[in-house]
C-alpha cells in the first residue's frame, strides 16, 4: 500500500546520552552507520519506500551535522515544492528545554502537526536500525481496528531508560505495559516506532498539555492500556536497537554477515543517503583484504580484515587493521596496528602507532584526533 | 530571455561510436560506462561546472534514451539551474521541414536559436566522449589574451601514434599555422583534442556560410576550421599536459580503465578540487569475503566478492564467487561472475552473466599468433553458460549454452 497520507516524524535526539561517544557533537540522527550511512537514512528510507512524502525531523540540540547531511532532502526525493522534508528545530530557548521527551517535543510541535492535511502519523526515533516495509504495519494497523499500533520486537531487551515491554493477547492487542522492568529472559519490547490516526493524536496531545503529562509512555500509554486499544505489531527484517557504544559496535559487526546484508539493503528497498561523489575504492599492490565493509573512495595498501571502513578511509603500507570500524577519512598510518578500535571522522593515526582495544570492549578515538 | 552568459558549451553526443561495437548496441558513446561509477559524459560534464559554465546544451541523436535518462535534470553534476543549467538538444522539426545533424557543425547550426538565446560572447564546443580533465576558464582566458577567433586545445602525442590524429603545425607565439587530418607521415605530433572555444559572433557566420555551401560535409574538422584558417582568422592552439583519452576502440576502452591503476598516469580522480560527479546507485559499500583475493584494483559499491580479483577494475553491484578468478578486465554494473569461472583481459557488459567454469578471454601470451590477441567482449544482458570459452577479441550479444 502506498501511504501518502502519512506524516512521518523523526526524533533526533532521543536516547543521545545512551550513546554519549558518538553524540558529543552530532545527534542520534546524524551517528555514522554501516560504512556511509547516519542512522537517520534508515528511517527516512522506510518512509520514502512505502509512498510516504511529508517528513518532519525534530531536533534539539547539537544537530548541525545533521543539517548538514540532510540539506533540502533531496537524497530521499523529498526537496519539494509540495510537502517534503521539514526541519524542526526549536524555535526558541524555552522549546529547546522542553524537548527532552517526545511527548514534551510533540506539544511543541502541535502546530506543524495540525498544518498537516494527513490522516496518520508515523513516530519514530532513530536509535534502532532497520529496513523493513511500511506497508505491512499500515494494513495492520487498518486490519485490527488500532487506536495505537506500536513495533516491537522479541528478545533481550534493550538497556534503554523509558522502553516500554508489552504483554498482548492472541491478537497482538497489548494487555499491560511496563516501563524498564527489570527482566533477564527475552520479552516483547517497543521499537518506539508508533503508528497512529493524526486527529488521535493531536487530541493526546491538547489534553497532555492541559494535564501537565510528560512521558508518552507513561501517561499515555501505560495508563491509557484498556481504555485504548494498542496493537503490537512485530515486523520482520534486520531490526536492532542500540543502547551503548558496545552495542553500537556488535550490531555494525553483524553487517558482515550477508544475510543481515541481504535483509538491510535488499534491492527492492534501497538506503538512501547524501552523495559524495568519492572513485571507487583503490586496492594496491599487495593489499591484503579479508572479510570487511569497503566504501567508496577507500585506498588500502595494507592489511585489513573483519572491518567496516568509511568513505574516504585510508590504510597505508604495512599497516595491520582487525576488528574496527574507521569513519570517514580517517587516515592510518604505514605500518600502524590497529585492533577493536573505532575512530570518528578524520582520525590519523601516525605511522607505527600500536592501538588495541577488545571485542567486548572497542577503543573510540574521538573525531579529528591525531595519535 | 535568459540573462547574456559570457560562455556557454554545448556537447557533442550524438555518435554512434560504431568501433566500440555491441557496447554501444542500445546507448550512445558517451553513456558507455568507466572507471567503476562513471559514463565518459561525466568528465566534459564535470569539467564544464568545475570551470564555472553551467549553461550546457548537449547534442544528441544516437540511441539517445539512456543517455537522456542518465542526464536527467542534470541534477548530479550541479546543472539544475533557475538559469541556465543542462539541456538536450535532440534534431527536430522546423517549419521547412525535419533534418538529422548532418555533421557536427551543423548539429550547432541547428541550434543557433538556442545559443543566441545566452548571447554569449563565446562557446565552447566539447565532445562527449573523451576522458580527461580539464580547466576550460584558464582556456578561456588565454583565448581572450590572444584576442583569437578560434582556440583549439592541443596534446603532444607520440610520434608513432600521430598519424591517428588531426595535427597542427603552432608558431612561437601559439598562433596555429597549418592543419594535417591524419596524415601518414606526421611532421608534427601536437594533436587536436576535440575542444574548441569560438568567438560566437564570428563561428555563428562561419556555420551559416557552411551551411550555404553544397559541397561542405558540416563538419568541424573537415570543413569550419580549414575555412576559418584559409581566411587568416586568428586561430590559437591551446597546449594541455594532462591526462587525455579518446576512448574510441574497445581496446583503447580497456587500457583507459587499467590506466586508472597505474600509477605513473596522472589521471587522478580522487583529487577533492575537482571532482568527476557522476549519478550514483544507491548501494551499500561493497564487501570482500575471508575467501576472497583482491589487490591491484577499483572495486565500486554494492560489490559482493568472494573470488580473486587482479588488475581489474569493478563497477557497482557486480558479484564475483568463490573460486572465479578476474584479472587485467572491466566488469560493468550487476554482472555475474559464478563460482569457478574465468575471466580475463576481457570487458564484461552490464548485467551479463558468466556461469561457472566458463573462461572469457585469452592471456595475450598464450596466443599462438600475438599479433591476433584483443580484449573479449560478452554484451550487456548476455549469459555465457557452464564451462563455455570465450576467445581472445571475441564480441558476444547472444546467449552461449553451455554443458551441464
Amino acid at each position: 500500500m502506498r501511504a501518502r497520507n502519512i506524516l512521518g516524524i523523526i526524533f533526533a535526539n532521543m536516547y543521545d546520552d545512551c550513546l554519549h561517544e558518538l553524540t558529543a557533537l552530532r545527534t542520534m540522527a546524524s551517528v555514522p552507520f554501516g560504512g556511509r550511512y547516519r542512522l537517520i537514512d534508515f528511517h527516512l528510507s522506510n518512509m520514502v519506500n512505502c509512498g510516504i512524502d511529508k517528513v518532519g525531523v525534530v531536533t534539539k540540540g547539537n544537530y548541525r551535522s545533521l543539517m548538514d547531511h540532510l540539506g533540502n532532502g533531496r537524497p530521499w526525493d523529498l526537496a519539494r515544492k509540495r510537502d517534503g522534508l521539514f526541519l524542526l528545530p526549536p524555535f526558541n530557548a524555552d522549546s529547546s528545554r522542553s524537548r527532552s521527551s517526545r511527548l514534551e517535543a510533540l506539544i511543541d510541535l502541535l502546530p506543524f502537526i495540525e498544518s498537516a492535511d494527513d490522516e496518520f502519523v508515523i513516530l519514530t526515533d532513530c536509535n534502532v536500525v532497520c529496513s523493513f516495509d511500511y506497508s505491512g504495519l499500515i494494513d495492520f494497523h487498518k486490519n485490527t481496528g488500532a487506536d495505537i499500533t506500536v513495533c516491537c520486537k522479541r528478545g533481550i531487551r534493550p538497556n534503554l531508560n523509558d522502553l516500554m515491554t508489552f504483554e498482548t493477547d492472541s491478537d497482538c492487542r497489548v494487555t499491560k505495559i511496563a516501563v524498564s522492568p527489570k527482566l533477564t529472559e527475552e520479552c516483547l519490547y517497543s521499537l518506539n516506532i508508533v503508528l497512529l490516526r493524526k486527529p488521535f493524536l493531536e487530541r493526546l496531545i491538547a489534553e497532555a498539555k492541559s494535564l501537565n503529562y510528560r512521558s508518552f509512555t507513561r501517561d499515555i500509554m501505560q495508563s491509557n492500556v484498556e481504555k485504548f486499544k494498542i496493537y503490537a505489531y512485530e515486523p520482520e527484517g534486520f531490526i536492532r536497537t542500540i543502547d551503548s557504544l558496545k552495542s553500537y559496535y556488535d550490531i555494525s559487526m553483524e553487517l558482515l554477515k550477508r544475510e543481515n546484508r541481504k535483509e538491510l539493503f535488499s534491492a527492492d528497498r534501497p538506503v538512501f543517503t547524501k552523495v559524495r561523489d568519492d572513485m571507487p575504492a583503490i586496492y594496491g599492490i599487495n593489499c591484503k583484504a579479508k572479510n570487511s565493509l569497503i566504501a567508496d573512495g577507500c585506498h588500502i595498501e595494507g592489511e585489513v580484515e573483519n572491518c567496516i571502513l568509511f568513505r574516504g578511509a585510508r590504510v597505508g603500507k604495512n599497516a595491520v587493521v582487525k576488528n574496527s570500524i574507521l569513519m570517514q577519512g580517517t587516515i592510518v598510518s604505514e605500518g600502524a596496528h590497529l585492533n577493536c578500535v573505532i575512530t570518528d571522522k578524520n582520525v590519523t593515526v601516525t605511522q607505527g602507532k600500536n592501538i588495541s582495544g577488545a571485542e567486548s570492549f572497542p577503543i573510540y578515538i574521538s573525531k579529528g584526533i591525531r595519535v | 530571455m535568459p540573462r547574456k552568459q559570457e560562455c556557454i558549451a554545448m556537447l557533442l553526443a550524438g555518435g554512434q561510436g560504431s568501433r566500440l561495437g555491441i557496447l554501444t548496441k542500445n546507448i550512445a558513446k558517451p553513456a558507455v560506462p568507466y572507471g567503476g561509477k562513471y559514463r565518459i559524459i561525466d568528465f566534459p560534464l564535470s569539467n564544464c561546472v568545475n570551470s564555472g559554465i553551467y549553461t550546457v546544451g548537449v547534442l544528441t541523436q544516437y540511441q539517445p534514451l539512456e543517455l537522456n535518462d542518465y542526464i536527467g535534470n542534470g541534477q548530479p553534476w550541479d546543472l539544475d539551474r533557475a538559469e541556465g543549467g543542462v539541456h538536450i538538444l535532440p534534431p527536430y522539426q522546423q517549419i521547412k521541414g525535419s533534418e538529422w545533424y548532418k555533421g557536427t557543425a551543423n548539429a550547432i547550426y541547428q541550434n543557433i536559436h538556442f545559443i543566441d538565446r545566452y548571447s554569449p560572447d563565446y562557446v565552447a564546443i566539447l565532445s562527449g566522449d573523451h576522458i580527461y580533465k580539464m580547466n576550460y576558464d584558464k582556456m578561456l582566458s588565454y583565448h581572450k589574451e590572444k584576442n583569437a577567433d578560434c582556440t583549439i586545445a592541443c596534446i603532444e602525442v607520440p610520434w608513432e601514434e600521430a598519424s591517428r590524429f588531426g595535427l597542427m603545425f603552432v608558431d612561437s607565439e601559439g598562433r596555429i599555422t597549418d592543419f594535417e587530418e591524419k596524415p601518414k607521415n606526421p611532421r608534427s605530433n601536437k594533436a587536436s583534442m576535440g575542444v574548441y572555444i569560438f568567438t560566437w559572433s564570428k563561428l555563428r557566420q562561419y556555420l551559416i556560410d557552411d551551411e550555404a555551401d553544397p559541397n561542405s560535409s558540416n563538419d568541424f574538422g573537415k570543413d569550419v576550421i580549414p575555412k576559418m584558417h584559409r581566411a587568416g582568422e586568428r586561430m590559437y592552439a591551446y597546449e594541455f599536459d594532462g591526462y587525455w583519452k579518446d576512448v574510441g576502440t574497445i581496446d583503447s576502452l580497456w587500457e583507459a580503465n587499467l590506466d586508472l591503476l597505474n600509477p605513473q598516469i596522472n589521471i587522478d580522480l580522487d583529487d577533492a578540487s575537482w571532482k568527476i560527479y557522476s549519478r550514483n546507485a544507491a548501494a551499500p559499500p561493497h564487501y570482500i569475503s575471508a575467501d576472497s583475493k583482491v589487490e591491484n584494483s577499483l572495486v565500486s559499491a554494492g560489490c559482493e566478492i568472494e573470488g580473486e580479483i587482479d588488475y581489474s577494475v569493478l563497477f557497482s553491484n557486480v558479484t564475483v564467487e568463490k573460486g572465479a578468478c578476474v584479472k587485467y578486465s572491466i566488469i560493468m554494473p550487476g554482472a555475474v561472475i559464478k563460482e569457478g569461472a574465468v575471466v580475463q583481459y576481457s570487458i564484461v557488459a552490464e548485467n551479463a552473466v558468466i556461469e561457472s567454469g566458463a573462461v572469457v578471454g585469452e592471456k595475450p601470451e598464450s596466443m599462438k599468433d600475438p599479433s591476433a590477441w584483443g580484449v573479449a567482449v560478452v554484451g550487456a544482458g548476455v549469459t555465457i553458460g557452464k564451462g563455455v570459452t570465450v576467445p581472445s577479441k571475441a564480441m558476444i550479444d547472444k546467449d552461449m549454452k553451455g554443458g551441464n
